[in-house]
């Protein structure tokens, strides 16, 4: 085709992407504050399960604290921690770790630990074990995840952090035994993590929010 | 354009060439996200908007489209239609959006789509694009969601769970029949295995129709005019 249609066909071209780009930009706008609401609340929501039972001052999600690994965790992607404080004390601190020897990839979980040490609650946040299986550690789907729900280091003791089937005490899942043997590590490792570094996690400075 | 034209379009895509049971198009998401009957109506309506969407715009520029062109454009529509609807459904059902996960971008990448665009939306009024997305997108959605209610019901011995997803409230799993159901039916296999019940079905349902009506049946479709 000759110079002048290519011109013209490169600024149809030109019209149509800066109306395409409009349009995003658009309804960018329209919905930026209700996505940013909307992943705070969901942040928060997830973060409530493990916080059952304790009294505490708002503001949860600004107490965040982020260790990029090696840090003692379980996972070897960056733990977070959110401190929660009750009239300027520590009140309970929540751990999202990863499981990194789940069936299918690594299992992020989220568990709250009282300040004396009894864990508050355990939720999956993330995972992709077998539905129907392994899917089952998830609280939706059944009530395992709930038998964390005040145990401690020292009840059981760190032997008996495991499944009743490899001598510790806690149930099994029918059809998976993988997964739930990572979820308990994970839990497991956790506590001995807080048992060992309370102070010093309750006095770090937060991390400050990457933008 | 006649209302019959209208109606005729959305059948076509409904049943007769629907994009998934006959072009067999768009089978990534259809064989991935298919797990429940609420992702597959998530998607499906997802792709149904795009689709009519992409439809209506393109016939709009179609005069000023050179043929050259016409692939960036179609690719800047549907891509720019794919991150709108994406945005919308992270702003108004944000928990939709994280079962969907990546799908929901990935609409850009259905053939069914931009196929659409080729051979119909860029020879036709607006008012017969728009219908025949609407058709084409409503054709997927339903196999979309038929799937989805199979393998769920199979699998998991459910219908209608994480309802949730969409109404919104507290996590719902949905009307169970038994404890656990087949699990071949969840896994990647069951959603071949589903998707050629389906093909198969409609496949016996049409002979068992031209059948039934006899020779008179069979003068084909009335093509778009070209």
């Amino acid at each position: 085709m000759s110079d002048r249609s290519i011109v013209k066909t490169g600024m149809t071209l030109g019209m149509i992407a800066a109306v395409c780009t409009s349009l995003v930009a658009a309804t960018y706008q329209l919905t930026k504050d209700r996505i940013a609401a909307n992943e705070k609340a969901l942040l928060e929501q997830s973060l409530q399960p493990a916080l059952t039972g304790i009294f505490y001052d708002s503001g949860v999600s600004e107490s965040r604290l982020v260790l990029q690994p090696p840090h003692g965790l379980p996972g070897n992607d960056p733990a977070i921690i959110y401190r929660v404080f009750a009239e300027g004390e520590p009140a309970a601190a929540l751990f999202v770790v990863t499981a990194r020897d789940g069936f299918a990839g690594p299992i992020r979980i989220v568990l709250g630990v009282e300040a004396s040490g009894s864990v508050t609650g355990v939720r999956i946040l993330q995972h992709r074990e077998t539905p129907g299986l392994g899917d089952k550690i998830v609280s939706a789907r059944s009530d395992w995840v709930y038998q964390f729900d005040g145990r401690s280091m020292g009840d059981p003791q760190l032997l008996g952090w495991a499944l009743k089937g490899d001598g510790g005490e806690f149930d099994q899942l029918t059809g998976a035994s993988i997964t739930p043997r990572a979820v308990i590590k994970a839990i497991r490792d956790t506590l001995v993590y807080f048992d060992a570094n309370r102070d010093a996690i309750f006095q770090a400075a937060a991390t400050e929010a990457e933008e | 354009m006649t209302s019959g034209g209208f109606l005729q379009q959305l059948q076509t895509g409904l049943w007769k060439d629907n994009p998934g049971l006959v072009q067999l198009l768009g089978l990534c998401p259809l064989l991935a996200v298919t797990t429940t009957l609420v992702n597959g109506f998530g998607l499906g309506i997802a792709t149904l908007l795009v689709l009519a969407m992409s439809n209506a715009l393109v016939s709009a520029t179609r005069r000023w489209i050179k043929p050259e062109i016409r692939i960036p454009i179609y690719v800047l529509i549907i891509a720019s239609l794919v991150t709108c609807i994406e945005l919308i459904f992270k702003a108004w059902f944000p928990m939709l959006d994280r079962s969907l996960g990546i799908f929901i971008p990935l609409i850009v990448t259905n053939c069914a789509i931009v196929a659409r665009a080729e051979v119909f939306a860029s020879r036709n009024t607006i008012g017969v694009s728009i219908a025949d997305g609407i058709g084409m997108g409503a054709g997927f959605a339903m196999l979309l969601m038929a799937i989805g209610a199979f393998r769920e019901f199979v699998g998991q011995a459910s219908i209608l769970s994480r309802l949730d997803l969409i109404t919104g409230g507290e996590p719902f799993n949905g009307f169970s029949f038994a404890d656990s159901g087949l699990l071949l039916a969840i896994l990647p296999p069951g959603a071949f295995f589903s998707l050629a019940l389906a093909v198969v079905l409609k496949n016996y349902m049409d002979q068992r129709r031209r059948n039934s009506r006899g020779a008179f049946a069979s003068r084909g479709l009335r093509r778009p005019h070209q």
